[in-house]
């Protein structure tokens, strides 16, 4: 049980909160305590939206144990739209099929479960951009 | 029972209101004839087309917290100021745990909130608006959040099956003059009857067959329906739009023609032949839906039921904000229209019911 | 940072004397130790029964697979070196040439005359959901692992990003297979020593879309082990033509795939072959053989676009041109890399270091590369975030 490690990371792993650096403006996720693009200090939160595009995907068929159970799933890079970019699965693709620049949107979902007694992990995950069925 | 000099309905000092509404339905539907073609039903036997099914990512927690987002986009307040986070649902992922602190984390509440769970079959949802209510319209705090919502449990094979669906409704109530629907009144109706109940550590839940009907569903919906119109001397014919319970199209249909609601009043809330009975999310989504096309000033009957047995009756009537505020998340249709069919097998895998250990 | 490599260059040579190599595949009957012992007694051997004072052991897996850590004390206890320093190096696939670095910076700081570095790795005492776990471990595991990546859909990822940028045929990057497998039928250690054609790449069942069997490596059991000495000027002593390490570097970048400026370029595979180049004083024409990481082919291209010997979205060309045969341009792989000889995880690095060093000593055999004088060896750690370069020679005269 990771019980602890999983609670340090709710707040990025929930709401997509990262850091955007006072320095230099670049918007930061996931959070860490330099800003990759000017070295200096950034611990300033900034709430991403949640949207962003597929930069590039796959289906992972063999999976590493804990996720056997969601095998086959999607697992993509994401570019947000504030930027930056991030490994997150895609998820309720339906019979939609993933092309690159696809726009998604975040959703938080179940990462995995350490094993039928174990804490259930909760994290982002991205599905297709819900689209309006009756308009405004 | 006595009869009151004070009419029995729960009426809060300060107008309390619907600042903001949020649905969630999955993805995923299992037609009847599924359900039909795997346990070899006789045909005919179902009146409604399908369910809602959740995912193999998805539970009651992460289904809460996108209504809740929802919810909170109509809204547009600050999160922060949300001093109680309910939950109400019969499939909490945690025996021990609340879902409440996972949703109000996520949704930026914590810490200086209340966090529960709440507990009482299929009006667990409406529960949590009732105390919402009063925690509202006593001052106590200025928002509170009422979540209904389900992953609905049926035994394989158990008639059940056929419309245990998944979906819910999250509501911030907050002052009336701020919300998009004011609450007239409120009234609550509990007896002590076993109709359905599950046992603890029970996967399926247990159902009187047709116990669950005349003195269970049809007696407490008439009764609180009934008993707070009169209180605040409304009629059906006051009212655009009527949402009940619906474990199936014929009760909430039945019920509607006994207090002398006509169909056109509750159509637009009856959502059971399309995402099935969603438990404690059941009655609330059915209102999303109705708040999704409702004209300012119209009034809606809200009643629901849980099994045990009680039922939560609400009077409520929408305001001018509601036209812009409904556009700032997805309709309960937007759910309803993204559907994507599944069969039998897929949805034993996804509900579990295919064990890998 | 170059100033002190250069300076580096003022010391002795240090020399691979001798190397030792298990062939790659499942190994039912022996244990990780029993794999090193293997590798080591073959190199001690090749090394005209030479002791080493220090051991360096490159391993990726153990902790996970073996439940052993202090894997080198074990080693070489194992071996019959008790009392020598021990110490294991880990950094995903580029632990071998880590460990090298390590026991060059040993041996050149002189504090270590002789020095063997080692690379195990056994894999098949785990199913194949634990190994893909232990596997993951070499991304970032709050930020990549937690989400069900694995090292083979980081490929396919880099892959399918690779072909949509470069609007390149689907099976172009075929013959960086094509070339493994040639390679591997005259190898003894190879796991599989069988041709294929470009019909077997294009009927291959999918891994992770777009990566297919044979753009994947196939990971088993294997050991490797270089015997390295601080040249002492009496070069008649060695058993082989001397080949010395001329230039080495390791560089390290962010872990997480996302969190690179372009997920395309190999920063580190980049940066450390520059200064291995610089140190080196070589060119890239100088260059006789490039042994690179070729644990899925998408590396192999884009390994030869960061380190220089194509422009960028143009090292699948080189595949196809036939540039990487052994008769080629630029060899790669030339005992059947990580896809045919079998990837051996942490491991692999010593495998590429010891099939170099046969090169250039002359001893490849069928797989000789004519008058091959100057190899270029990579690892890779994971998607790219540790690379560690060397640039070995065979010393004039020897």
């Amino acid at each position: 049980m990771e019980a602890s490690r999983h609670w340090r990371l709710k707040q990025e792993r929930y709401t997509l909160m990262g850091e955007i650096c006072p320095h230099c403006k670049e918007k930061i996720f996931p959070p860490r305590d330099f800003c990759p693009a000017c070295g200096e200090d950034a611990r300033n939160l900034f709430q991403f939206s949640g949207r962003g595009e597929v930069y590039s995907f796959t289906t992972v068929y063999q999976a590493p144990a804990g996720y056997e159970e969601n095998a086959p799933y999607t697992i993509a890079l994401v570019r947000l739209e504030e930027g930056p970019m991030l490994t997150a699965q895609l998820t309720d693709m339906g019979d939609e099929t993933v092309e690159i620049g696809m726009p998604v949107e975040m959703v938080t979902r179940r990462l995995r479960s350490d094993g039928e007694r174990g804490m259930l992990v909760y994290g982002y995950k991205f599905r297709p951009q819900l689209a309006r069925a009756i308009s405004a | 029972m006595t009869d009151h000099k004070v009419p029995p309905i729960l009426k809060p000092i300060r107008d309390v209101g619907i600042v903001g509404y949020g649905a969630y339905i999955p993805r995923y539907r299992l037609p009847a004839r599924e359900v039909a073609r795997i346990w070899r039903a006789g045909g005919g036997g179902t009146l409604f087309e399908e369910k809602a099914v959740s995912g193999l990512d998805e539970d009651v927690i992460t289904m809460s917290i996108e209504a809740a987002r929802n919810a909170l986009a109509r809204a547009g307040i600050d999160p922060d100021e949300i001093r109680a986070v309910w939950v109400g649902s019969e499939s909490h992922p945690y025996s021990v745990k609340p879902t409440s602190t996972v949703v109000a984390e996520a949704i930026g509440a914590t810490p200086h909130t209340q966090a529960a769970d709440w507990e009482f079959a299929c009006k667990a949802g409406t529960e949590a608006i009732q105390a919402a209510i009063g925690f509202v319209g006593s001052e106590m705090a200025r928002f509170a959040l009422a979540i209904g919502m389900d992953t609905a449990q049926g035994r394989p094979g158990d008639p059940l099956e056929y419309t245990a669906g998944a979906g819910g409704a999250a509501y911030l109530l907050g002052p009336a003059e701020i919300s998009l629907a004011t609450i007239e009144s409120s009234y609550s109706f509990a007896t002590d009857t076993p109709d359905f109940f599950r046992r603890a550590n029970e996967k399926y839940p247990e159902h009187g067959e047709r116990f669950t009907g005349e003195p269970a569903y049809f007696k407490h919906i008439t009764s609180a329906a009934q008993t707070l119109m009169q209180a605040i001397n409304a009629s059906p014919s006051d009212y655009q739009h009527v949402v009940f319970h619906q474990p199936n199209s014929k009760f909430p249909q039945r019920v509607g023609r006994t207090l002398g609601f006509k169909p056109e009043q509750i159509e637009t809330g009856l959502l059971v032949p399309l995402i099935g009975n969603t438990y404690a999310g059941s009655a609330l989504v059915g209102l999303t839906a109705v708040l999704d096309i409702a004209e300012p000033g119209d009034r809606i009957l809200l009643v629901s039921y849980g099994s045990g047995a009680g039922s939560d009756a609400f009077s409520l009537r929408t305001t001018e904000l509601l036209p812009e505020r409904r556009n700032q998340a997805p309709y309960t249709q937007d759910y309803i229209a993204r559907r994507t069919e599944i069969d039998y097998a897929t949805y034993a895998r996804f509900r579990g019911k295919l064990t890998m250990k | 940072m170059i100033a002190m490599e250069k300076k580096k260059k003022a010391l002795s040579d240090i020399i691979i004397v001798g190397i030792g190599m298990t062939p790659v595949g499942e190994h039912w009957g022996k244990s990780i130790r029993e794999l090193a012992l293997d590798a080591i007694t073959a190199a001690r051997s090749d090394a005209a029964g030479l002791k080493p004072q220090a051991i360096f052991v490159a391993n990726m897996l153990a902790p996970y697979l073996s439940g052993q850590t202090q894997l080198a004390a074990l080693l070489a206890d194992f071996a019959g070196l008790r009392g020598i320093e021990a110490v294991t190096l880990e950094a995903a696939g580029a632990s071998g040439g880590i460990a090298l670095r390590q026991a060059y910076l040993a041996l050149a700081s002189g504090l270590v005359d002789t020095a063997l570095v080692v690379g195990v790795e056994k894999v098949t005492d785990r199913s194949s959901a634990e190994l893909e776990a232990a596997l993951s471990t070499a991304s970032d595991a709050d930020h990549e692992a937690v989400h069900g990546i694995t090292s083979t859909a980081q490929a396919a990822i880099l892959m399918r990003r690779y072909i949509y940028e470069n609007n390149m045929p689907a099976d172009a990057l075929a013959y960086f297979s094509i070339n493994a497998h040639t390679n591997a039928v005259t190898n003894p250690n190879a796991m599989y020593r069988r041709a294929i054609q470009i019909e077997d790449y294009t009927h291959a069942s999918m891994v992770s879309e777009p990566v297919n069997m044979f753009d994947a490596a196939p990971i088993a059991d294997g050991a490797a082990a270089l015997f390295l000495v601080r040249d002492d000027g009496s070069p008649n002593m060695l058993p082989h033509p001397r080949v010395r390490i001329a230039a080495s570097a390791a560089i390290s970048t962010a872990v997480a795939l996302h969190d690179r400026t372009d997920p395309l370029e190999l920063y580190t595979s980049a940066e450390s072959s520059k200064l291995t180049l610089q140190q080196a004083g070589l060119k890239h024409d100088d260059i006789d053989l490039f042994e690179l990481h070729d644990q899925y082919s998408v590396y192999a291209a884009l390994s030869l676009e960061a380190v220089g010997f194509a422009e960028r979205g143009q090292g699948w060309r080189l595949a196809l041109d036939g540039a990487i045969s052994r008769s080629g341009r630029i060899p790669i792989c030339t005992f059947g890399g990580s896809k045919a000889r079998g990837d051996t995880g942490g491991a692999t690095g010593v495998y590429q270091l010891a099939e170099a060093t046969l090169q250039l000593q002359g001893r490849a055999g069928e797989n000789q590369i004519a008058n091959a004088k100057i190899a270029m060896v990579q690892c890779l750690g994971g998607t790219g975030a540790t690379a560690a370069t060397h640039i070995l020679e065979l010393v004039d005269g020897s």
